[in-house]
């Protein structure tokens, strides 16, 4: 019969609709604003609708996640921090849209370059968050950021980032990605250990 | 560097022999064909030699040797290896005979290698400016053209490092200075190419209708939909010359998102540009990785180890997934079914990009492919989802999806003989993937000519064979389906543990010189990438066969004679992204 279709269409509409409510209830109302709720309601097991409460809520973010790079720097027990940058420019020339101007530092006295940027700019109107530079820095010290948040009343002026407003603590570093900075510190503790045998 | 067989080429050296000749230069393959004979040795390739189907045509700038080369890739549909023959010509007045007598497909592509590089094609019914604007001085992709805002001739730029002199490409420059057009360009700013693109379409041909009958009086009118027209897909239009509501005539026009990929793609260092194809067709960033990947590996000759070629077919037939989805969702959206659809197919490719962004880092903009390997490897918890969705809810989602629109009335009175594109001229308009499928020509190139794992995987090449636009809704389905039976075997057949990368991670890669061309069957059709090295850390050639835009050669002949309202579910149909289509 002509219109079986479309009803039986309208039956999917239909299930649709009402499978949210029935999801409402087996929550018993704490369907929305709850983290456990929201990770069963975006995954594979999740039944209707798929609307994240943004702001209120927001989606976790994996840890391989990626938005704007930042430098990694480390602090000693007295508190001066050290950049991890070495300044030797990997980053910048793997750069697709070649958003990186770094200006390498000398020393004021011998004039030789010393391993640590004078000035490190990204511009961040250009950054198309590819993640290259953090891929393939060999010092680990530019990662990307997993902060997305970034809408400013400012068009041009501030969207160019300066090292000061680039750097980043190496502990945050090790918050958003647990997992690679494990990995990368127990690298890089065989490597000492390594050199350290090799030494003696 | 592609393989051919043997019988090929000994009949096709015997034919002609003397006017053409083996590519001998190092790296390079197929024929060299000379400019006087190119439509008599295309014609023996079509008619007797059964290559049926001219996949890309392009043009390279050979700057150092004051030579323009088109190069073209034809194959059977049958299936097997490509054919590759080219035709030089001196770089000062290039001119070669066309082929859209021969191989109607090299239609758009032979008006782009014009519009880019200069390269005039003979008996060229149409020979306009495709991508660029009409009044634009010069072709960009020539080597000695230099773009606005131009730093040097290659990446990386020398001034970012290490005294990095930081500022903002618009602010160095004056607005007008250095974007080069003539003085009166504003001046002479009018709408010629307009009038001379509806004068060709036959606008004034009949001005009753054809009528002598003393019919109601009909006059024929050229509507324009778009540039932005909520069911085009993007900027894009279609210019439709109509009489009373039927198309009589309808032609495509393109690159309002032109950006000149290929140019910045010959500036970028060869891992550059794989963030680039993210960005072209930006629904299956995973597939566009996955062919320039393939390009750059045979001119590398690296293979990447098992596990990482595992995950290469999950990302790529996940994307297939993703974009088969959006395509239905949207071909109902201009029907008329106002996103509801949409939304349901929707829902399902929000898991799918969740996946992308655990692994890849990025929903959209993948950037996971790497010259022999993958980025980095699935992270915990990834593989697992990955089985509660192919396993479990994908194949019902589908079902739903299936019950829910596939015996619709309204969908079937709308789509069923609507925008019909028969098997011959499918082929010969170079129709690619599910368009040309859905025409009754099983023609996939993970069966026609195997790449990575493809060979060992148990599914069918899905065909229909009306050519309609249901047809092409169903043959995503079935698409869907058969991508799902892959993804099922590779999850039970990847090792669990291994290396997914082929070599150390490098950031600038060595690059033999040479040709290269990889191809995939990417989820709108045969997508191809054209790769030129010469040894430098960029690619001399960098060119992209991007089937979406290749796809909409044939829009105009699946719409003549069908209702005004009717081309937007044709388009819809087609499934084009304009990243892709403009580049």
């Amino acid at each position: 019969m002509y219109g079986i279709g479309i009803v039986k269409g309208l039956g999917v509409t239909l299930w649709h609709f009402v499978e949210t409510y029935i999801d409402d209830l087996r929550w018993l109302g704490r369907r929305y604003y709850n983290d456990e709720a929201l990770a069963v309601r975006q995954g594979p097991e999740g039944r209707g609708v798929f609307t994240v409460q943004y702001p209120e809520e927001k989606l976790p973010i994996p840890e391989e996640f990626r938005f704007l790079p930042f430098l990694v720097y480390e602090q000693d027990e007295d508190g001066t921090a050290h950049d991890r940058c070495t300044s030797c420019g990997i980053c910048a020339k793997v750069c697709p849209p070649q958003c990186i101007w770094i200006v390498r530092s000398d020393d004021p006295d011998t004039g030789r370059p010393v391993p640590e940027p004078a000035e490190f700019y990204i511009d961040t109107d250009i950054c198309m968050n590819c993640g290259l530079c953090a891929e393939f820095c060999p010092f680990d010290a530019i990662k990307m950021d997993h902060d997305f948040e970034l809408s400013s009343y400012d068009r041009f002026e501030g969207h160019i980032y300066n090292k000061a407003k680039l750097s980043r603590p190496v502990d945050y570093y090790a918050s958003i990605r647990p997992t690679n900075y494990t990995r990368e510190e127990i690298n890089r503790a065989e490597k000492e250990f390594k050199k350290s045998r090799r030494g003696r | 560097m592609t393989e051919q067989s043997d019988q090929t080429l000994d009949s096709v050296e015997e034919r002609f022999p003397e006017v053409v000749n083996r590519d001998e230069r190092e790296g390079y393959a197929g024929y060299v064909v000379a400019p006087d004979s190119l439509l008599s040795f295309a014609k023996t390739l079509r008619d007797e030699l059964g290559y049926d189907y001219l996949s890309c045509v392009t043009g390279v700038d050979y700057l150092p040797n004051g030579k323009m080369e088109v190069v073209y890739h034809a194959y059977r549909t049958s299936g097997g290896p490509a054919l590759v023959f080219k035709v030089q010509v001196p770089r000062q007045n290039p001119v070669v005979d066309s082929l859209v007598e021969i191989y109607p497909g090299a239609d758009f592509q032979e008006r782009e290698a014009w519009d880019l590089f200069g390269i005039q094609f003979r008996g060229h019914p149409n020979l306009r400016r495709i991508l660029m604007w009409d009044g634009f001085e010069g072709h960009p992709m020539r080597k000695d053209y230099q773009e606005a805002y131009f730093v040097d001739e290659s990446k990386p730029f020398g001034n970012r490092w290490p005294e990095g002199k930081v500022y903002r490409s618009e602010d160095r420059t004056e607005y007008f200075k250095n974007v080069k057009y003539p003085e009166e360009a504003l001046d002479s700013l009018t709408a010629e190419g307009d009038n001379k693109l509806y004068a060709s379409m036959g606008r004034d041909a009949s001005a009753n209708g054809g009528r002598q009958d003393g019919g109601l009086h009909t006059e024929r009118m050229i509507v324009n939909l778009g540039p932005q027209h909520p069911s085009t897909h993007g900027v894009f239009r279609m210019v439709a010359t109509l009489e009373g509501e039927t198309i009589v005539d309808l032609e495509p026009v393109m690159g309002y998102l032109h950006r000149n990929h290929e140019k910045i793609g010959e500036r970028n260092t060869y891992i550059m540009n794989m963030p680039f194809t993210d960005r072209l067709d930006y629904v299956t960033s995973m597939s566009n990785n996955f062919g320039y990947a393939l390009a750059v590996e045979k001119l590398m000759g690296i293979t990447p180890p098992e596990r990482a070629d595992y995950i290469r077919v999950l990302m790529a037939e996940l994307t297939r997934v993703v974009s088969h989805m959006w395509a239905i969702g949207f071909l109902l959206n201009d029907l008329g079914a106002f996103f509801t659809p949409a939304l349901y197919a929707i829902k399902e490719r929000e898991i799918i990009l969740d996946i992308f962004e655990a692994t890849a880092g990025s929903r959209m903009m993948c950037n996971y492919f790497r010259f022999g390997g993958v980025a980095r490897d699935l992270p915990d918890g990834v593989p697992d989802t990955l089985r509660d969705l192919v396993f479990e809810r994908l194949p019902r989602r589908v079902d739903e999806l299936d019950r829910y629109l596939t015996d619709n009335e309204i969908v079937r009175s709308r789509c069923i003989g609507v925008g019909v594109l028969t098997p011959e001229r499918a082929v010969d308009l170079s129709a690619a993937g599910p368009i040309l499928r859905a025409s009754g020509i099983p023609y996939d190139v993970r069966r026609a000519d195997p790449y990575s794992l493809y060979e060992r995987f148990d599914f069918n090449v899905a065909v229909r064979h009306n050519g309609d636009v249901y047809d092409r809704y169903l043959i995503r389905l079935d698409e869907i389906r058969e991508s799902m039976r892959i993804l099922r075997q590779v999850l039970d057949q990847m090792p669990a543990d291994g290396e997914i990368q082929a070599g150390k991670p490098v950031y600038q890669v060595r690059v033999p010189a040479g040709e290269a061309y990889g191809r995939v069957e990417g989820p709108k059709g045969e997508l191809g990438f054209y790769v030129v090295s010469n040894g430098s850390p960029n690619p001399w050639r960098y060119h992209v066969r991007p089937p979406s835009f290749i796809n909409l050669t044939s829009l105009g002949e699946m719409c003549k004679g069908q209702k005004i309202a009717d081309a937007v579910a044709v388009l819809g149909s087609i499934d084009i992204v304009l990243g892709e289509v403009d580049r």
